[in-house]
């Protein structure tokens, strides 16, 4: 008896380290392939439209960590993807060629470097800027409104009201950081390199590529022990969470700060890459359209997440480009369809093929309480009853 | 004084068109739990119904282009309420519990309004209401023809399937009456860009008071706020159906055991608060041009309104939109740094709202107000009374 219960036990160790190393070998190949292959096959202009979509896929890594797991509904995230990309470009704009006082502060008669944009002359401090401001800026947000106990579809209104305050004052600020017409980072230096030259843009690839995985690996880390299940409790109920003795504000918080931290890092990336950041990333219907991304690909689960947000922007360009008309009604449906007919997302919707084509072509085998069907007693109930 | 009462007459009046878009969302979230992103879109709905009244109006000739307002009225409402009803019944009826992702649903409607909006045309019209009557007629035909075991088992497939034909026809029909028919039919009715309302003439000028106006067209969308204001309050204390409404909202579980037909609450209440909606949209209609993008502009305050003012209580909202209306306009405005700066205060605070006096940075000082309330009130001015532990 004790035996098989060892042999048992090792055959699920033996199961689960089989199972984790095919997803890492799995993971490997795909970042391989798209560190080392694709910039060699795909012209500069596609591959830099690829590397944007992968830093919007890192967006949609942190927008699933809150969503799908946490159950927080975000609106508001392109205020820390916008803080992120200004961080970024600001470094830039003191570092080229309009050093020290970027071109278009004399145009509002200002002559004199502004106090905040002081510190962004450092290398160092910008790379730690770029994720600890907007996760300070979402960690206040999110304190103020969690500690309250908002949650649920006040929570995601507030962030959206949020974003239009941070979209106003980024908008109406002309002389502090060139409100509507927003920053251009084409032509300045990063590291004597020109920012939109071929060598620039593959190194801005590959770290896209890597920080991806980043981000991907320390999501799958959060979620994958006790911290991922108390997340999931908190999506499911939280007030249940509470009476067992956690305080929900606390990890809300925390999780809602990663998840800034990593939009503001994807939002860094994406300014570099499209060559501009302006106010107009903090729109609502950008923000929106992340959270759709996280449910086309299948919510809760994170490969799922970035497969919606190449899948989702793939198909936008190719609508765009063609029918620009079309392309809102697509994504309304797009929108309605995945809410109502597939809410698992396309991940959920291939899951549930696959369990359906089995119980279609193999033993039906899932008992859900096998122990209710071998007890003698209930048998017996049962055939009472039935007579 | 005179500054001070003009400051709160604007507040007042732009107050007031927050509160009548801000009742009927107010409403439907208290009741469901649902709080509808199409919500400026149905008032930009009714801004559109009141253009085209207008237009109508104006070929009767001079006594009836003078009240075409009138008319609007009821149109606005009518076609904002039958799109409300089509949205609860076609998407939102599926998703009750699940309010996030009606959040989404109603995004996704709001962003085919705003294109509807733009691009409508016959050919457009004529493929929309195939596409309707063809998936429709098949869901029911197919309810019908089917068991109820048949229809549970497959309904998945064969509701794609129903779309995806009816998709497929109503865009082949469409694409074929853009191509044969004449320009004149293909051309866009509105197009994308911003339409104007004129108001009629007994509606331009206004009262001088002093050096300064009360607008009639404010005057008269203040009256409107109030009318709809006391009929809600008749409708929803004094009829039956408002009786229901209020009882579903306070207990649904316990209205379904005690025969209220929960379903039909939410799609009549649904459609009133769109219908308000459209009432909205002929107010901003007469404040301004409006664009397929004008409902935009509105939601984001709306929502507040409904934040601020708690649910399921008439004079929240109202406190809740006139506060925020006239808070916006005297920050905005640069009243209160005007009134600093003649009182003699320190120069930094004079700065200091001098820097928020725009519309827009009003809006910052505002939400900043607004976090700051909801930490001694998350649940708004009038928190609902009971022994729930949830919000």
């Amino acid at each position: 008896m004790s035996s098989e219960v060892i042999s048992r036990h090792q055959q699920q160790k033996r199961d689960r380290l089989l199972r984790g190393s095919l997803e890492l070998g799995i993971i490997v190949a795909i970042v391989l392939v798209l560190m080392l292959v694709m910039p060699a096959s795909l012209p500069a202009f596609r591959l830099k439209l690829l590397g944007r979509f992968l830093s919007l896929a890192i967006v949609a890594v942190g927008i699933d960590l809150i969503w799908g797991y946490t159950g927080l509904l975000s609106l508001g995230h392109g205020i820390f993807f916008a803080l992120g990309g200004y961080a970024f470009a600001m470094y830039l704009k003191l570092n080229g060629p309009e050093a020290p006082l970027p071109e278009f502060f004399t145009l509002y008669g200002v002559d004199q470097l502004p106090w905040f944009w002081q510190p962004f002359k450092s290398f160092g401090f910008t790379m730690l800027a770029i994720p600890i401001i907007p996760a300070l800026v979402a960690s206040v947000l999110g304190y103020l409104v969690f500690r309250n106990r908002i949650r649920g579809v006040y929570f995601s209104i507030l962030t959206q009201a949020a974003l239009i305050v941070f979209f106003n004052f980024f908008n109406g600020q002309q002389e502090l950081i060139n409100g509507t017409n927003g920053l251009k980072t084409d032509t300045d230096l990063i590291f004597g390199q020109v920012v939109s030259s071929e060598a620039a843009q593959l190194a801005f690839f590959e770290t896209t590529v890597a920080l991806l995985l980043a981000a991907y690996l320390l999501c799958r880390w959060l979620t994958s022990g006790r911290f991922g299940k108390l997340l999931v409790a908190i999506r499911d109920d939280e007030n249940r969470v509470r009476f067992t003795g956690y305080n929900p504000t606390g990890y809300k918080v925390f999780v809602f700060a990663i998840s800034g931290a990593i939009a503001g890092i994807a939002g860094a990336l994406y300014t570099v890459q499209s060559g501009i950041i302006t106010p107009s990333i903090m729109e609502v219907a950008f923000s929106i359209e992340m959270v759709i991304w996280v449910a086309v690909g299948g919510r809760g689960t994170l490969v799922g997440a970035i497969l919606g947000a190449l899948l989702v922007n793939q198909a936008r360009t190719m609508l765009s480009e063609q029918f620009p008309e079309v392309w809102l009604f697509f994504q309304g449906l797009l929108f309605l369809l995945v809410v109502t007919v597939l809410p698992d997302g396309v991940l959920g919707g291939f899951r549930r093929l696959v369990t359906w084509g089995r119980s279609r072509f193999a033993s039906p085998s899932l008992v859900t309480y096998p122990a209710v069907e071998a007890n003698p007693e209930i048998q017996h109930e049962r055939e009472e009853i039935n007579q | 004084m005179l500054p001070l009462l003009q400051g709160l007459f604007n507040g007042v009046s732009i107050g007031s068109v927050l509160l009548i878009a801000a009742l009927g969302l107010a409403i439907v979230f208290g009741l469901m739990g649902v709080i509808n992103l199409a919500h400026g879109e149905l008032m930009m709905l009714g801004a559109y119904s009141t253009f085209v009244v207008q237009n109508g109006f104006k070929i009767l000739g001079e006594p009836w282009s003078s009240i075409y307002i009138f008319a609007a009225l009821p149109v606005a409402f009518i076609v904002a309420a039958l799109v409300g009803l089509a949205l609860e019944r076609g998407a939102i009826r599926f998703l009750y519990g699940r309010p996030l992702e009606t959040l989404l649903a109603t995004w996704g409607v709001s962003l085919i309004l705003r294109q509807f909006v733009r691009s409508a045309n016959w050919p457009l019209l004529a493929g929309l209401s195939l596409l309707v009557v063809l998936f429709f007629g098949a869901w029911v035909i197919l309810t019908r023809v089917l068991s109820p075991e048949q229809w549970r088992s497959r309904r998945l497939v064969l509701l794609l399937t129903n779309l995806g034909v009816s998709l497929g026809l109503a865009i082949t029909t469409a694409a074929l009456l853009w191509q044969t028919l004449p320009d004149d039919w293909v051309r866009p009715w509105f197009g994308p860009r911003n339409v104007d309302v004129t108001a009629p003439a007994w509606l331009r000028g206004g009262i001088p008071i002093g050096t300064f106006q009360l607008p009639y067209a404010r005057i008269f969308i203040i009256v409107l706020t109030v009318l709809c204001l006391v009929g809600m309050y008749w409708f929803l204390n004094a009829s039956s159906w408002g009786l229901r409404i209020r009882a579903v909202t306070q207990n649904r579980d316990m209205s379904a055991c005690l025969g209220i037909d929960t379903g039909r609450v939410d799609a009549l209440t649904f459609a009133l608060g769109s219908g308000l909606a459209g009432v909205a949209g002929v107010a901003i209609a007469l404040l301004g041009s409006v664009g397929p993008n004008t409902g935009q502009n509105y939601i984001v305050d709306t929502f507040m309104v409904v934040v601020v003012g708690g649910v399921g209580n008439l004079l929240g909202t109202i406190i809740a939109a006139l506060v925020i209306g006239s808070f916006t306009f005297i920050i905005g405005s640069g009243a209160i740094a005007l009134l600093l700066s003649n009182a003699e205060a320190p120069a930094a605070l004079v700065e200091f709202f001098n820097f928020f006096a725009t519309t827009s940075m009003a809006k910052v000082m505002v939400f900043a107000a607004i976090i700051a309330f909801l930490q001694f009130r998350p649940a708004g001015i009038f928190p609902p009374k009971g022994r729930t532990a949830e919000l």
